[in-house]
């Protein structure tokens, strides 16, 4: 399988909002280019014929009735935020300079 | 008598509370006591909940002295591993990113363990997000193990497993994605049980990997991991992939084995689980076990499971793609930590500033690979292909159980490893979770039972047994007779072999 680049490292770092230094580039390209070669073994046996499992337990719609029920209240979901105003969470801004 | 009642088993405690031989605050506080005494050595609970756990107890004492019903374990204490919600107790994963989180909000085990009045200790530590085989990857620092405190508990539930092992609480509870519960018990000399996916409740369980995420039942014998699964098991409608079918009677299966006759249960031997990486006094270890089922009355048979050499390669594909979708929802937003919010940068900066500095090492490198797995180019050969092995997996479980009971192996290659030895090396780290890590992609039942301690290092050895989804008494009565039987050849159980334990000073 191909090994992983360092800058390959860095795009999966900002796909993952994870703002890495680089000191972390360093020692995550080579790691993970280890774990990455030694997993690709799975398609030795995954031949095309066998139906892949995603779940180990058959999985179908679960409903519930639709009828009002007791939920967190506006200040026990707020408890545990960073950052709130006026009972709203309070988060940076989401546009940029050039939207 | 303080020493009396940490060293007694959760069966014998309840008894005694029931009876009013001994209050269940006295049981609280003697464990407690023991907490603050060997707790600094061993770094195994993050959060100590004194108030709430005496609060707890006194409530069960007023109602036993009110002629109340209580419950089989009412007044026992647990350790509770900092994955699950406890309203108003802080729950942090072992990760930075939830440092002082308060949950509004009782996980359904929290919330069982309390209706059975279960006195919760406090909240265990455990590798950061349950991603880890040695308690290392803890933000709050590694749990030694009590064996030998330069030595890894295991984990991620390293601190669950200590806890028994030191002596602090008599039950605890873990959780077991790929053998974050039959590792640590492994290591530690004590017994440790991942349920059938799906017969404990995963709601307020913090996600890691959801469709491999299980809790399940820790102790230091078969009978009070029994004793709690049925406390904590059951169909819960807040979760979606909760069986909706009546618990397996684990009680009953533990109590009938403990007769010591396991005439006419087949017992297949894993032939993939031996070998290279194993250390020979585990293996020693293992086949005497094998030896005692067999005089037990079992039938002893060698299975070949070949695509279990495929497991871990899949596992450590689909756990970190799920988790990277999972911990997707730790945005600096809603809870947890915020960083770099200095009015100037976007949502997105701070999101990603955030994400770097919460997460550890490991965390940050399953969600990349995670993301790389995902990614399309990448999907068919890495995440569509672990998929497919999974099946195989299954397949060769269904074959296996159509001609035995149970399947046994060693539970993890080796004894506990020193502090520090595997840490720089993601992939040796990941290789004490060969063994366990089939019965979580199938999810089917497995537990880890002390088989003794392995000769060459005197260290603590498991055995494992599996069983088909939804038997998971099938195991429990193996590992009943089994604990019965290995008591009697040794002497004493493997437990009372743990060195003692000096004050605080580490």
């Amino acid at each position: 399988m191909p090994s992983i680049s360092r800058d390959e490292v860095a795009h999966l770092a900002r796909l993952a909002r994870l703002a890495v230094t680089d000191d972390e580039l360093d020692l995550f390209a080579g790691q993970l280019d280890v774990i990455l070669q030694s997993v690709a073994t799975v398609g030795d046996i995954a031949t095309a014929d066998i139906p892949p499992t995603s779940h180990a337990v058959p999985l179908t719609n679960v409903f519930r009735e639709d009828v009002v029920r007791p939920s967190l209240g506006q200040q026990q979901a707020l408890a545990g935020a960073p950052a709130a105003e006026d009972g709203r969470f309070r988060v940076p801004r989401i546009l940029g300079e050039e939207a | 008598m303080t020493s009396d009642l940490i060293r007694s088993t959760a069966a014998e405690l309840a008894a005694r509370i029931a009876s009013r031989e001994v209050s269940a605050v006295e049981v609280a506080q003697a464990h407690l006591d023991r907490i603050g005494e060997v707790d600094g050595a061993v770094n195994a609970f993050l959060h100590v909940d004194t108030e709430g756990a005496l609060k707890a107890a006194r409530k069960v004492d007023e109602d036993i002295a009110a002629g109340a019903h209580v419950g089989p374990l009412a007044g026992v204490p647990v350790a509770l591993k900092d994955v699950l919600t406890t309203e108003g107790v802080p729950t942090t994963v072992g990760s930075k990113i939830l440092e002082g989180w308060v949950p509004p909000y009782d996980a359904t085990v929290t919330r069982r363990l309390k209706e059975a009045g279960v006195v919760i200790l406090g909240k265990t530590n455990m590798d950061e997000f349950a991603m880890g085989s040695s308690t290392e990857n803890s933000a709050y620092g590694p749990t030694h193990n009590p064996w030998d405190l330069d030595r890894i508990p295991g984990g991620s539930g390293g601190g669950s497993a200590a806890a028994l092992a030191a002596f602090e609480a008599p039950l605890s509870i873990g959780t077991d994605t790929g053998g974050s519960i039959r590792q640590p018990g492994a290591v530690t000399g004590t017994v440790g049980v991942k349920p059938t996916y799906g017969g404990v409740s995963r709601y307020g369980l913090v996600a890691f990997s959801s469709s491999l995420d299980q809790a399940g039942p820790c102790a230091r014998t078969v009978l009070d991991a029994a004793l709690l699964h049925e406390v904590i098991a059951g169909y819960d409608p807040m979760d979606s992939t909760s069986i909706n079918a009546p618990v397996p009677p684990v009680v009953a299966a533990a109590r009938e084995g403990a007769n010591g006759d396991l005439t006419g249960v087949r017992v297949g031997v894993v032939t993939q689980f031996s070998g290279d990486g194993y250390q020979p006094g585990v293996l020693r270890s293992f086949e005497a076990a094998v030896a005692q089922l067999k005089q037990l009355g079992a039938e002893i048979v060698e299975v070949s499971c070949p695509s279990f050499d495929y497991a871990l390669p899949a596992y450590y594909l689909i756990a970190p793609s799920e988790a990277s979708s999972n911990l997707a929802r730790f945005d600096a937003m809603r809870y947890g930590i915020r960083v770099g919010d200095d009015s100037t940068r976007s949502a997105e900066e701070v999101m990603s500033l955030t994400r770097e500095a919460g997460f550890g090492p490991e965390v940050k490198r399953r969600i990349m690979i995670g993301t790389y797995a995902l990614s399309s180019g990448y999907y068919d050969a890495y995440y569509g292909s672990a998929q497919k092995v999974r099946t195989l997996i299954s397949r060769d479980f269904e074959a296996a159980f159509a001609t035995v009971d149970v399947l046994v192996s060693p539970t993890t290659p080796t004894t506990a490893f020193p502090i520090g030895e595997r840490a720089g090396d993601p992939m040796a780290m990941y290789k004490a979770d060969l063994c366990t890590i089939p019965a979580n992609l199938a999810g089917n039942a497995a537990m880890s039972v002390p088989s003794g301690l392995s000769d060459e290092d005197g260290l603590p050895v498991g055995l494992q047994i599996m069983a088909p989804a939804l038997q998971d008494h099938r195991m429990y009565r193996v590992a009943a007779a089994y604990e019965v039987a290995r008591d009697a050849a040794l002497g004493a159980p493997v437990i009372q072999g743990v060195p003692q334990l000096a004050g605080a000073a580490r």
